[in-house]
């Protein structure tokens, strides 16, 4: 004879068990639609490729510490900061190839960001003011970087000229590494201030 | 007796306070001190050290041995022809960018070089600061102290360029934004000792070569030379 409390227990236990097992169901059905929706949304087609512009680099020149602007067409993104960051990647590009006259190693990964802010003190953000370029780079291209007044300062120097270069607008430039702010690039050239990108643009081939 | 004795000691105290009074206003004999015109001060900022190694060069040397071993022959020239010589570092030790900078403005210097080596370039890189040139005030920013004395530092630049081009050696000029001399208040150019190279850039002489070296330091102290001697002419 089986005791009462064991069949009510029996009861209890059967129902919680096919509770559960409808629970799971419904959740790994949810699952598998979720899925599917992921890969709806995946792209169907490849990105469009920005038109080719013509931008304008300032390489540096270890030999004579010079400054020469350089014509290149590149494919440029119409969003002010994501374009200034595909010109100082392409900048960086040349550095790190083989053979360059101003040899730094990381290539375009180097700059993280580029933030356009309006300049303290000039007329609205909307309206075509003065702009302050903050170049966010990042710390393994800063460890990388020779250590030297020459090497350090003509790193800076064409970045900021660069910049100018290719969005007039920004007038000053300022550096962060990894976000934060740090004393010197690679032990000499000062990161603390803030840059006036016009007198870093010399005419073509002057030392800065 | 006891009334005697008290006044006796009075007495005695009395002239020892004009004993003293005496030799208090006789003037004391003073070393004749050298005139402040004949005074020329001269920094040498041998920079990096400690903990702070600055670029290694492609000998495996570091920067900072470099520049102290510059900083000691450039002394030992500068002594000999009877400059004041003040050192920011004698030896191996880490040294705070603004604690230079005070040994500089405290020195009352009439040159500041700030000494440096690297791998990059070639010849002698002579930088002064990017800072531009104002008006000496009575009080001035600490980071832009160098802005009254730019001009007489790019003037120091262009004497030494003269002279290290005399001795043979390639010269770069140009301006920089460098913390230590940003503050200092003297006529301040930091001197960069970069590789020497022949005409296909293969390295001839590495910073670090006691030949070189010594042809740099010598090329110096001739330009502080004249420096000096410009300085002194009325």
């Amino acid at each position: 004879m089986i005791p009462r409390y064991q069949k009510v227990l029996f009861v209890v236990l059967l129902v919680a068990s096919l509770a559960m097992g409808g629970e799971l169901w419904h959740l790994r059905q949810r699952a598998h639609q979720r899925l599917l929706a992921g890969e709806d949304s995946a792209p169907t087609q490849a990105p469009e490729v920005a038109p080719a512009e013509q931008a304008t680099l300032l390489v540096a020149n270890d030999a004579d510490a010079s400054l020469l602007a350089q014509a290149r067409s590149l494919p440029l993104p119409a969003d002010p900061g994501a374009r200034a960051r595909a010109v100082l990647g392409s900048l960086l590009d040349l550095y790190a190839a083989t053979g360059s006259s101003h040899p730094v190693p990381g290539g375009a990964s180097g700059v993280a960001q580029v933030f356009l802010l309006a300049v303290p003190g000039s007329k609205a953000p909307q309206d075509p003011g003065a702009q302050l370029a903050v170049v966010n780079l990042t710390g393994n291209f800063v460890a990388g970087h020779p250590s030297g007044i020459e090497t350090e300062t003509l790193t800076v120097l064409s970045i900021c000229g660069t910049l100018h270069a290719n969005l007039p607008r920004v007038t000053q430039v300022r550096f962060l590494v990894d976000g934060v702010q740090r004393a010197t690039l690679a032990g000499h050239a000062d990161l603390t201030r803030t840059y006036l990108a016009a007198e870093a643009a010399p005419s073509e081939g002057s030392n800065p | 007796m006891h009334w005697s004795k008290s006044v006796n000691g009075m007495r005695r105290l009395f002239w020892v306070l004009v004993a003293v009074g005496i030799a208090a206003s006789v003037p004391l004999a003073v070393p004749a001190q050298t005139a402040p015109t004949n005074r020329f001060v001269v920094v040498l900022d041998a920079a990096h050290g400690g903990d702070d190694p600055g670029a290694r060069l492609t000998s495996g040397q570091m920067e900072k041995t470099v520049t102290l071993a510059l900083s000691v022959r450039l002394r030992s020239l500068l002594a000999a022809r009877g400059m004041q010589v003040v050192t920011t570092r004698e030896s191996d030790s880490t040294v705070d960018p603004n604690r230079r900078a005070e040994i500089a403005n405290h020195a009352n210097a009439q040159v500041c070089l700030s000494l440096h080596a690297t791998e990059s370039g070639l010849g002698a890189h002579l930088y002064a600061s990017s800072i531009a040139p104002a008006q000496s005030t009575r009080f001035t920013a600490w980071k832009t102290a160098q802005s009254a004395w730019v001009t007489s530092s790019l003037r120091l630049s262009g004497v030494l360029n003269s002279s290290l081009t005399n001795a043979g050696i390639s010269v770069i000029l140009g301006r920089t934004a460098l913390p230590v001399i940003e503050s200092m208040t003297c006529p301040a150019v930091a001197v960069e000792i970069a590789p020497e190279r022949d005409s296909d850039n293969a390295i001839t002489a590495e910073p670090d070569d006691v030949a070189y070296q010594a042809r740099v330091a010598s090329a110096l102290a001739a330009a502080l030379v004249q420096w000096r001697t410009e300085a002194r002419q009325p």
